[in-house]
């Protein structure tokens, strides 16, 4: 598992982890039922706290990506498709919002955006 | 359950006053104790040692009192390292290895000359003849060896240099891979701290600024850089502390009670540190 924690980025930590193991079990990088490393160990092979560690496990459980059997470890949920077409629903959005910015500083109309979607969509 | 627990402790000398100091150290955890040279992070060691008496207050030590008579046999489960290691002149590491043995109930030889291997001390070198660094290393192992629960470290890294410190950071930092291993670190190299601590205590003249969770404090403040006029505009409540030029304000600042649209910087332990410890203009 790839997890790159970057201290100048000024995104909480957390986040970072946060983020990356989500991606990556969206991504199927990491499988269904997979076990993650325990809290302690992560925090320490990053070198990083452990409650901020705990704090990353504790949101990827509530979101329902992970599950944690007690005494054991934590283990990477089923996939929920509705939790995945929502993440993805939202960077759509993200995507949307960047054109809703652009689009005026060239006087493009909605019909010219919606004729460049169909373009985009042909050449694949 | 609490390492150390400490209560509105107080000891007051001619000239300085320990005030009425609390805080605690959760176990699994490593505590940066922060400060600069006099704050009284040495005086609250020793007091956590019950090394020296108090004036007031309460000290718990791995859930034991540490007034109470079983805590000389707790000791055992301690393990510290002072800012200078003193050992008599010409004992070499082997020596120490036959002292330590009649010393600590737990001592163990393979661990202490696994360590002894790992740092690359000599063994049959007199103490005199090492350098600043392998004395501190040889402190370490001692420390290490005889299968402690809680280390002390009392500026364990000052004065060495950054290769050693990061060295050492990490022989902690793998400490407290058992879950019932804590560690307690004072330094006035901030940056250290920074690299390993999961919570962060700053006593400044005798009392205690913050005790904190590390990534949290580095969540919550911020550096803010603007001209006198804008500044004045920032809630006075957000400012934690300032520095003021000719060319502007430089602030620290809370995230949290400003506008977002602010431009703020990222800061770092030490700015945190800094800012607090002048506080000036609050």
């Amino acid at each position: 598992m790839d997890i790159i924690i970057s201290n100048s980025s000024g995104k909480p930590i957390y986040e970072q982890i946060y983020s990356q193991i989500k991606n990556q079990i969206i991504s199927g990088k990491l499988q269904e039922g997979e076990m993650l490393p325990s809290i302690r160990s992560l925090a320490k092979d990053l070198r990083i706290s452990v409650i901020t560690t705990k704090r990353a496990y504790e949101e990827l459980e509530k979101d329902g990506y992970i599950y944690t059997v007690a005494s054991k470890g934590c283990y990477v949920s089923k996939k929920n498709p509705e939790i995945i077409r929502e993440e993805i629903l939202k960077q759509i959005e993200v995507h949307m919002r960047k054109i809703c910015e652009l689009a005026p500083a060239c006087n493009l109309s909605e019909d010219e955006i919606i004729e460049i979607f169909r373009i985009i969509q042909q050449e694949d | 359950m609490n390492a150390i627990e400490v209560k509105n402790l107080t000891k007051k000398y001619s000239g300085f006053t320990l005030d009425n100091i609390s805080f605690s150290l959760p176990t699994g955890s490593i505590m940066g104790f922060v400060g600069e040279n006099g704050a009284g992070k040495s005086t609250t060691i020793k007091l956590i040692m019950n090394a020296i008496p108090r004036d007031s207050g309460e000290i718990k030590v791995l859930g034991l009192d540490n007034q109470s008579p079983e805590f000389t046999s707790l000791k055992n489960d301690i393990g510290i390292v002072l800012d200078e290691a003193y050992f008599p002149e010409v004992i070499t590491a082997a020596n120490v290895n036959t002292i330590m043995k009649h010393t600590y109930s737990k001592w163990s030889e393979s661990t202490y000359f696994n360590y002894i291997k790992k740092f690359d001390l000599p063994i049959n070198k007199a103490f005199k003849d090492f350098s600043r660094g392998m004395k501190m290393k040889l402190a370490i192992a001692v420390a290490l060896s005889h299968d402690p629960k809680l280390l002390i470290l009392d500026e364990a890294t000052s004065g060495l240099d950054p290769m050693v410190r990061d060295e050492i950071l990490d022989i902690f930092n793998d400490f407290t891979r058992d879950e019932g291993h804590s560690v307690l670190l004072s330094s006035h190299i901030v940056s250290d701290l920074e690299k390993i601590c999961d919570y962060i205590t700053f006593i400044h003249r005798g009392k205690i600024m913050l005790c904190e969770e590390k990534d949290r404090l580095l969540e919550e403040y911020a550096i803010i850089k603007l001209p006198k006029s804008a500044f004045d505009e920032i809630p006075q409540e957000a400012v934690k502390g300032k520095k003021i030029t000719n060319y502007g304000v430089e602030a620290l600042i809370l995230k949290s009670k400003i506008s977002p649209s602010f431009e703020i910087q990222h800061t770092t332990l030490e700015d945190i540190v800094l800012f607090l410890a002048k506080g000036d203009g609050r």
